[in-house]
């Protein structure tokens, strides 16, 4: 086993103090321009971190701005559309999007045996292209641009920060994609993949399938913007063209990494190898039908009415698009259950997180299923709001499983089992709080993207204080994980090399990782090559 | 104890330039699939007027005065080929060690690159209508604007695989042949667009 020194450098910070200053630039270069992918996917996913922080907070002004449908307590008359815009993009590309795309880049190599990520440069490229243009995209919205935004300098400036930030998603996707096609231990196959990377690689080919459509509508725009204004309606006519990439089932794209965590997590705490494994690797991947619906930029809706080749053609193309994504997720989450059933069950917080953040983003899937179903009446309601936040927060929670899991791995420290798993529940309460509220309400027909002047009988009141309440409750849970994980990765239990009793390579080198991942490699043998050299649950329990 | 950690070898590349290629060629084709998109929905929903003469329907989506140079877009359609051909002679030439003829080969792909925006330029100075003129000039100078900007990373690629054969290190295959792939992916591309902007209009 490898051994090494996990705080190398700690000494320098008890010198004087222009040492420690140089020592702390030092640091920060290093994390700035690191071609290390430990380093570039925790910068990636730690930035993410606070978009959903961020996300909780609009949600809350979101949800303050309902509560009293009559009167508008934070955003000016006329800029709704901007503000729901900006909600939106906070939500699926701070928060959602770049989350597991960051931890794909700091685990992948390691599960997969290589020593470094590919084109490393890329994947930094990547993330400096996304962090600027979501600063662009910051800027220009407070200076009324984006969508309806009323100086053109910064309705440009808009799109182009859009632009930038699913370049830099995509940018960050090709390396990923090309470690694990490319970098593979000797003897891992494509079919010993592990179901995290799996899930990596189909999602990152998804979004080089998907946002690249987003990019070419945006120079569109840009141009059309600039110059005329006379094919696309000018700011007016943005949102039109690109809310597809803000909604399902774009969201759910970025989503799929989250199912791959806990078809990762569910056999390590039972200690056993995933049964019927090919089953599972082929609902990760119908999961990505999701991108061919959302580069048809178009939700795809089941019309009950007209002549039976109507009908047929309607529930064909809505299956294809909205259920066939949820039997994935489905297949996933059974099988991940069946591999509880054949071992010996150790519940951890990692465990609970991505179980309970999947049934989230399950949920979600669900109601996108059934907000597609015209005669259930829902299209055009908020009842759409509920499942993009059922699958932003699922995913959120699931990403905080992922921390919790990898982060001995990556940073040598523990996070304690006991503390954060109160912190699950109360992501959950959260999480249920800021959606189901928009379900109901989507049912009492309250119009999306609205802030005000709607009305409709029931408690209208009610349901928008309970998903203020939940996006305030989601937030304050994310604040706790990252002070919690601030705390530990600094200060916290040493982690042993294999914490989990892992079944996947990463956990066969030292806590944290070595610069260069691995001193040496064997040949894998099987999809789980740990659990070639352990005892299963079973022979343990004999 | 703190034992130093013996710095690893570097990954043994497995085609990742090629795989790489792969993607980003992907990237751009869905790039002008969407845009190619948008398009043809924009050519659909163009509004429909009776001619003067009452005997025939006209789609209003190129303007009437509009003259397309179909000699110009032709040849580059063409040029597009010989592009692939040229980039496919330098991996031949890679895997027979014929330095001179990956040089010469390269050289003339980054040629072509030149020759082709040299075409579309020659598109829009023939076509003598501004950008900000209606929906369809917006449109077609986006498009083809794109189409310009892959073929510029065409020849960044043809520049970059030529200095390295030039400097010596064109041992291995891996970026000619993702050189060559880029080539065949914009041809592709150049081919949809040419068939849709320039000869259904």
């Amino acid at each position: 086993m490898t051994t090494i020194d996990t705080h190398a450098g700690s000494s320098l910070g008890t010198g004087d103090g222009s040492l420690a200053r140089s020592s702390f630039l030092v640091a920060v270069a290093d994390w700035l321009t690191s071609s290390d992918h430990k380093k570039i996917g925790r910068l990636f996913f730690t930035l993410s971190g606070i978009g959903v922080i961020a996300a909780g907070v609009l949600g809350v002004l979101v949800g303050i701005e309902r509560i009293d449908a009559e009167s508008s307590f934070i955003i000016a008359s006329g800029s709704e559309t901007q503000f729901v815009s900006m909600f939106r993009f906070v939500m699926a590309y701070i928060a959602l999007a770049p989350l597991f795309i960051g931890i794909a880049i700091a685990v992948v190599p390691l599960q997969v045996g290589a020593r470094a990520l590919s084109l490393p440069r890329l994947a930094q490229f990547g993330m400096w292209s996304w962090l600027f243009g979501v600063v662009l995209v910051v800027i220009s919205v407070a200076a009324n641009g984006g969508p309806t935004g009323g100086d053109k300098n910064f309705v440009t400036l808009y799109l182009l920060g859009l632009a930038l930030t699913a370049a830099g998603i995509i940018a960050a996707s090709i390396p990923v994609v090309t470690t694990i096609l490319t970098s593979r231990a000797p003897g891992m196959d494509i079919t010993r993949i592990p179901s995290f990377s799996w899930s990596a690689m189909v999602a990152a080919i998804a979004n080089l399938l998907s946002l690249p459509v987003l990019i070419g509508t945006l120079i569109y725009l840009y141009v059309d913007n600039e110059h005329a204004s006379v094919a696309f309606g000018g700011s007016e006519g943005i949102w039109t063209w690109i809310s597809w990439g803000f909604t399902q089932p774009q969201t759910i794209v970025f989503a799929i990494m989250a199912v791959g965590l806990l078809t990762e997590v569910a056999p390590v705490v039972a200690r056993t190898r995933q049964p019927l494994r090919p089953i599972m690797l082929t609902g990760l991947g119908l999961m990505s039908v999701a991108a061919l619906g959302a580069l048809t930029q178009s939700q795809h809706a089941f019309v009950w009415d007209g002549s039976a080749r109507d009908v047929v053609e309607d529930l064909v193309l809505w299956g294809f698009f909205n259920v066939l994504p949820l039997l994935g997720a489905f297949i996933a989450l059974a099988l991940s259950l069946l591999a509880l059933k054949t071992g010996k069950v150790r519940i951890s917080a990692a465990f609970v997180f991505a179980f309970l953040g999947v049934g989230m983003v399950l949920v979600g899937l669900a109601g996108n299923a059934l907000y597609l179903f015209t005669d259930a009446g829902l299209i055009g309601t908020v009842f759409e709001e509920g499942v993009f936040t059922y699958i932003v927060y699922g995913t959120a929670m699931a990403a905080m499983g992922a921390v919790v899991y990898w982060g001995p791995k990556l940073w040598g420290r523990m996070i304690p089992d006991k503390q954060v798993l109160g912190l699950a529940g109360l992501s959950l309460i959260g999480t249920v709080l800021a959606s189901f509220p928009y379900y109901i309400a989507g049912f009492a027909d309250q119009p999306a993207n609205a802030l005000g002047e709607f009305s409709y009988e029931g408690p209208a009141e009610f349901w928008n204080v309970l998903a203020t309440g939940g996006h305030a409750l989601f937030a304050l849970s994310v604040i706790a994980f990252v002070l919690l994980a601030a705390k530990s990765f600094r200060s916290g239990a040493p982690a042993s090399d294999d914490p989990w009793d892992g079944n996947t390579l990463e956990w066969a080198t030292s806590s944290p990782a070595p610069v260069n991942n691995f001193v040496e490699l064997s040949v894998v043998g099987s999809p789980e090559p740990l659990r070639d050299v352990k005892p299963s649950s079973q022979e343990v329990s004999a | 104890m703190t034992i130093a950690l013996p710095a690893a070898h570097a990954p043994a590349p497995k085609r990742q330039m090629l795989v790489a290629t792969t993607a980003a060629s992907t990237v751009a084709a869905m790039l002008m699939a969407g845009m190619l998109a948008v398009w043809l929905r924009f050519r659909a929903a163009a509004p429909v007027r009776e001619s003067s003469d009452g005997l025939k329907l006209i789609k209003d989506w190129l303007p009437a005065n509009l003259h397309i140079p179909e000699v110009a877009t032709n040849t580059m359609f063409a040029t597009f080929f010989v592009g692939c051909v040229m980039a496919q002679w330098a991996v031949y030439a890679t895997k027979r060690r014929d330095t001179a003829h990956v040089n010469l080969a390269l050289a003339i792909c980054f040629i072509i690159g030149a020759a082709i925006i040299n075409a579309q330029i020659a598109v829009y100075l023939q076509f003598d209508v501004g950008i900000a003129d209606g929906a369809y000039q917006v449109m077609f100078y986006t498009i083809t604007g794109t189409m310009i900007v892959l073929v510029a990373l065409a020849m960044v690629f043809s520049a970059v695989a030529l200095f390295r054969s030039i400097g010596g290190r064109a041992t291995s295959t891996d970026v000619f042949s993702s050189h060559a792939l880029y080539w065949y992916a914009i041809t592709v591309i150049f081919t949809a667009v040419w068939f849709v902007v320039y000869v259904q209009k």
